[in-house]
């Protein structure tokens, strides 16, 4: 964990983070989610406890009720939209890539971000418009269910 | 329900990443629970923060992974929760703050109708309010000293020639000086985020304005 924080405090981070994967592993959806984004909401989470006292309320989740089994070709196309990003990410400048990294690991303010998302992130965005198309037409297809 | 005013991409990045106020937050949080469109697009934003943790590195210190398998050791599996609702107008991240619906909201007079209720925030960063407008009438004249976050729950308002609906955010920065007005018929309740206080424009709302907090 970067953030400023300590490195004591960085691999007590780690740990917390570890354990709560091991405790929430069951609410674990990956037709949702890729495994990767799934860790990385919960270290975000996590950095906000540790270095903030602000809360980040979360939205309140769709009522899509329960799934008895994970859909394979849903969970496969969540595990490839995390690669084709993380492609998109090593193929940017690394100037634009740097400042994607911090703007994550919490290392910029809104305003910065605001003032360098004008940067030409061409190859980021369009990949973010393909995950964002696939999840739309999912949203979709559970509210014509619902 | 059709929400045509949206999140912009900077902010759906920040709030991926943990790197705003709380009180944009829970403005942010309550559009999302409302808007299919932006929830789409703040879950690419949260699969891009997967891609970027994914690719790093880091070295963990001796004896990291036993001091890790022996925290786990022992621990519950945690219980699904029950999903949070929301409550008439509110969603549920407003519900957490508010405890309740419309009812159980503690307003405070401002004048000429309009009522607010200030959102007790863990930090300061920025505040967060709700207010209610009676139809027709205008939210009291202001401009702010940075951004602002709008987002209507009940009736609509017009401002700058656009309307906003339920589930409408109108975000706004300090070159904006605007005059948001209530539609005509029902009261227009918004929940209003800004950062640093607001400046009013008349003499007597500026006067008044220390004792209102607004």
């Amino acid at each position: 964990m970067k953030s400023g924080a300590s490195e004591s405090l960085a691999e007590e981070c780690v740990q917390d983070v570890m354990a709560t994967l091991w405790q929430k592993a069951n609410m674990f959806d990956p037709s949702r989610a890729s495994v990767a984004t799934w860790v990385f909401t919960i270290a975000r989470n996590r950095r906000i406890d540790a270095l903030r006292k602000a809360r980040r309320p979360e939205p309140e989740e769709l009522p899509w009720g329960p799934e008895p089994e994970p859909d394979q070709a849903e969970a496969y196309e969540a595990q490839q939209d995390t690669e084709r990003l993380g492609a998109a990410l090593a193929q940017l400048p690394p100037k634009q890539r740097d400042l994607i990294e911090r703007a994550y690991y919490g290392d910029l303010s809104h305003s910065e971000i605001a003032a360098e998302t004008g940067l030409p992130l061409g190859t980021i965005k369009s990949r973010i418009r393909l995950a964002l198309d696939r999840l739309r037409q999912q949203l979709d297809v559970k509210a014509s269910q619902g | 329900m059709t929400i045509k005013h949206h999140l912009s991409d900077d902010l759906l990045m920040a709030y991926s990443a943990g790197d705003l106020p709380e009180a944009f937050n829970l403005v942010i949080a309550t559009h999302v629970s409302l808007c299919d469109e932006c929830r789409a697009r703040l879950e690419a934003y949260d699969a891009l923060g997967g891609a970027v943790i994914e690719e790093q590195v880091a070295e963990m210190s001796m004896g990291s992974l036993e001091a890790c398998l022996a925290r786990i050791e022992g621990l519950p599996q945690a219980n699904a929760r029950a999903p949070r609702r929301g409550n008439g107008i509110f969603p549920a991240p407003l519900v957490d703050y508010i405890g309740g619906g419309l009812d159980a909201v503690k307003w405070r007079p401002l004048g000429l109708g309009a009522r607010q209720a200030i959102l007790k925030m863990g930090d300061n960063g920025a505040s967060v309010r709700l207010l209610s407008i009676p139809g027709g009438t205008a939210m009291p004249d202001h401009g702010h000293s940075g951004l602002e976050m709008t987002l209507v729950l009940q009736g609509a308002f017009r401002d700058e020639g656009d309307r906003f609906g339920r589930g409408d955010i109108e975000v706004a920065d300090d070159s904006l000086e605007h005059t948001p007005i209530a539609e005509p018929g029902e009261t227009c309740i918004c929940l209003a985020a800004t950062q640093g206080p607001l400046r009013f424009n008349r003499l007597i709302p500026r006067l008044a304005q220390p004792f209102f907090r607004i």
